[in-house]
């Protein structure tokens, strides 16, 4: 399981395939499930022009790595990635790219899912946006989405 | 004892620093007793986060020499 946090700019399909030729044994994988969340120009219903993002260095990676290690005791996979950006950022591009490979999809949707579930309540970044009359201000909290299913980490999987 | 509080964020801004060294002289000094050690300096909001050691912990946590100390809001990742 490979988790990068990094300031340059990713091409998340890039990533995914660089990771699947580098870490996967060639057709011993039945696929991968990605979530690639990109910047938004608007919050709160004010429109964002930047965004500066902040994270504690060595917290953020220890945090998203246990996410993973969670997931793969969960869940049947054969590998996992994680990119995170940190740093100035422009609306449309990416901040974060989650990539799950398992035998069978069921298994890569769900982990997928509880990584960046999890990533967003635990690994320890915040968003400074700038508004379009030039305005900075931090991030109080995440948009609630109102389609996550929660999954408690400390339930061991059913066989 | 000596510990090392990091601010990030908005708490950052409102300490105006990210790091300092703090010396706590009472015997086993809790993040509580830092808290109000640091109380002087600002009044932390409601919904402040702590990690020791970078691991998510409480007010109840007792600190060790050498700890690295962090407190922060709530993140917003992803």
């Amino acid at each position: 399981m490979r988790v990068v946090v990094q300031e340059a700019p990713f091409d998340p399909w890039q990533e995914l395939v660089a990771h699947e030729k580098a870490c996967l044994p060639h057709g011993k994988t039945g696929g991968s499930v990605s979530f690639v969340g990109t910047m938004r120009d608007f919050n709160d219903g004010q429109e964002v022009s930047a965004m500066r993002l902040e994270h504690y260095p060595g917290m953020t990676e220890k945090h998203i790595q246990r996410v993973c290690e969670e997931a793969a005791q969960r869940w049947e996979i054969n590998d996992a990635l994680v990119v995170h950006r940190y740093g100035e950022l422009q609306p449309g591009e990416p901040i974060v790219l989650v990539v799950v490979w398992s035998a069978h999809r069921a298994n890569a949707f769900d982990a997928c899912r509880y990584i960046i579930n999890y990533l967003k309540e635990r690994a320890p970044f915040w968003k400074c946006e700038t508004t379009r009359t030039g305005q900075s201000h931090w991030v109080e909290h995440n948009t609630e989405d109102p389609g996550v299913v929660r999954v408690d980490p400390s339930i061991p999987k059913t066989a | 004892m000596q510990v090392t509080v990091k601010y990030f964020a908005s708490l950052r801004d409102k300490m105006g620093r990210d790091e300092q060294e703090v010396t706590l002289t009472m015997p086993s000094a809790t993040v509580a007793d830092l808290r109000q050690h640091l109380a002087s300096a600002l009044e932390f909001p409601d919904n402040t986060l702590v990690a020791v050691n970078m691991e998510y912990s409480d007010d109840t946590k007792v600190l060790k020499d050498g700890d690295e100390v962090a407190f922060f809001p709530p993140v917003t990742g992803g």
